[in-house]
């Protein structure tokens, strides 16, 4: 199979055209500009479409509108874009409309910086936009999975109509490394028979729609697309270990970090410390029930992040009590060294028993 | 029996929300009665926008799409680069076109989208009590002009169809009026145009329909029906702002 070098951004785009999607919606920003930038190109020779909207917010409205016509469709941002989309993504997972949306992620808040960060953790899994929904929220930390997780997301998307993120960061995006893309074996999808495509006056027309001012209809919504994420938190977790069995400390780190996590981790063996590492790849449905089961027999994590500290509240909850949870990153765009995290790891060895 | 006069198939049974009075009734008839004499209800997709017609999902047979506040003609746009056999179409109101959306319309205006836009101005925003509304007249008293629109404080009223006007991707442009018989029925003739314009491939289609509000007006409906005449038709021109076809026949 052909092995081709490749960068993040220009990967995710190749991905997702051989996913099927012909209708790609995208505003430049910085660091993921190259995803417009290769579709742009690309999609004209495949006979799909690829519009450079006016703004973060038109493009997350055309993605709503083609999703809503029945057709894979996708746009990509970056932290400030992916503020600015978020009416439309409440309004897509309102409406239970299937579409992808990429954030590569930047240094925030505001404006912030252009390098690698993982500070929209909590837009991501928490909501983002408002009221009571979930995206499914996939992270790759390499650029074969960057490929392999935007197949799948399309299928997601498709399998539970509702929209799905891919995480990356601005070192996934900008950095280069040898893909294979491979035949996807694709999951069995339903039928889009709710679509608004035209009744052809065959049958009753058809509504894509999130507002129900009935307030016990609105619940009945609510709680009906609840039975789906239920279903989605069952059977759809994903997440990598690596020695994980006999570790006093755990390591949970995701991205670009779960690379850098496991090199910290390699040099803390190699000083007798034992170390493992959980890499979750669904951020959301987060690994709660298998860091639960570690917390069983580890005697401390420590959540790397490139923020402030987030997904270190999920490490905790899942924990639930059962180990000490800490936290160690850097922010701004700063990506930790691993000598950085041995420190941390060091530190936290020193004071358990 | 014949039948010489009937609701047309491309309205539901569902009875309209709308106030006494309120000239929505008359605009979603319109564009009903279209949608039947072009036969195009089939392969129709209508944009619901948000004000007082966000609930014409509900009143139109056709497949119907609710978009957000401001935001049909993106989501016009993304149904129709995905379904271009589809004929589709937004309704919206001057808050949704000419304010939140007014980034949204010139673009999709700009980049000649083959979409058809109905656009109802009545200077004020209903639905949610008779705030000012982009379109709303200098010295106008609404809701949040209690003491009438103040060119220091809130500025000057946007003319959409002059401003969409200078936009080249913009193919046909009409102002029309429902204030009486004559207007109704040439307002029903630049709907019927602005949809041929979409099937024969000819660009975007706007056509700008003064309507009443009696209820946020402070009026009776035939007093609102006055006030559009003495005030809006002055201050909003009516007639063809924009039309590539003609143009190009002359």
């Amino acid at each position: 199979m052909e092995k081709l070098l490749m960068k993040g951004n220009e990967a995710i785009a190749e991905a997702a055209i051989r996913a099927g999607c012909r209708h790609f919606y995208g505003y430049p920003i910085t660091p993921q500009t190259e995803v417009s930038a290769y579709m742009s190109k690309k999609m004209p020779k495949v006979g799909g479409l690829f519009l450079q909207s006016e703004s973060e917010v038109a493009a997350i409205n055309m993605v709503y509108g083609s999703a809503a016509a029945g057709v894979r469709t996708m746009t990509s941002s970056s932290s400030p874009g992916i503020s600015l989309k978020a009416e439309g993504i409440s309004y897509i997972a309102g409406a239970d409309l299937p579409c992808v949306i990429l954030n590569i992620v930047r240094g925030g808040p505001g404006l912030g910086g252009i390098q690698p960060a993982q500070s929209d953790y909590f837009q991501a899994t928490k909501g983002g936009g408002h009221g009571d929904y979930h995206l499914v929220v996939l992270a790759p930390s390499s650029i074969q999975e960057c490929v392999d997780l935007t197949f799948e997301a399309f299928d997601i998307a498709d399998t539970y109509r509702l929209p799905v993120m891919i995480m990356g960061d601005g070192m996934l995006g900008q950095m280069m490394e040898p893909v294979v893309f491979g035949d996807h074996k694709g999951r069995e999808l339903p039928s889009k028979d709710w679509a608004c495509n035209g009744t052809q006056l065959k049958r009753e027309h058809n509504i894509v729609n999130s507002l129900y001012i009935d307030p016990q209809v609105l619940e009945d919504t609510v709680l009906a697309r609840q039975k789906k994420y239920d279903y989605i938190l069952e059977n759809e977790v994903k997440y990598e270990t690596d020695s994980v069995e006999d570790a006093d400390i755990v390591l949970v780190a995701y991205g670009t970090i779960g690379r850098v996590a496991k090199n910290a981790m390699l040099k803390a063996r190699a000083e007798g410390i034992k170390v493992g590492l959980v890499r979750p790849i669904t951020l959301w449905p987060f690994p709660s029930k298998a860091l639960n089961d570690i917390a069983s027999t580890a005697k401390a994590f420590i959540s790397v992040e490139m923020s402030m500290g987030q997904m270190v509240e999920d490490v905790r909850l899942a924990v639930n009590g059962k180990a000490p949870v800490y936290f160690t990153g850097r922010t701004g765009g700063i990506i930790p060294q691993p000598t950085e995290i041995l420190a941390k790891i060091k530190e936290v060895s020193g004071g358990i028993k | 029996m014949n039948t010489v006069f009937d609701k047309p198939h491309a309205l539901t049974d569902v009875p309209f929300h709308y106030c006494p009075g309120c000239t929505h009734g008359i605009v979603h008839r319109l564009v009903a009665e279209v949608m039947d004499e072009l036969g195009i209800e089939g392969k129709t997709v209508g944009i619901a926008s948000v004000g007082c017609s966000v609930f014409s999902y509900n009143y139109f047979n056709c497949d119907m799409v609710q978009a957000a506040h401001g935001r049909a003609p993106a989501v016009a746009t993304g149904v129709k680069r995905a379904k271009p056999e589809n004929v589709v179409f937004t309704y919206q109101g001057d808050g949704d076109l000419a304010a939140i959306g007014t980034a949204e319309t010139v673009h999709a205006a700009t980049r000649g989208e083959n979409i058809t836009i109905i656009f109802i101005n009545n200077a004020i925003y209903g639905m949610t009590g008779g705030q000012m509304a982009p379109t709303s007249l200098v010295g106008q008293i609404t809701q949040t002009t209690p003491y009438g629109r103040k060119v220091e404080t809130q500025g000057y009223p946007i003319r959409v169809c002059e401003m969409l006007s200078t936009l080249e991707g913009a193919a046909y442009l009409e102002r029309v009026s429902v204030d009486d018989v004559k207007n109704i029925k040439n307002a029903k003739k630049a709907i019927k145009k602005a949809f041929e314009y979409q099937i024969a491939g000819k660009g975007f289609a706007l056509v700008e329909v003064l309507s009443t509000c009696p209820t946020n007006w402070g009026m009776s409906p035939v007093e609102a029906l006055d006030w559009l005449r003495t005030n809006l038709k002055e201050h909003y021109p009516l007639g063809v702002y924009k039309d590539k076809e003609a143009e190009i026949n002359e």
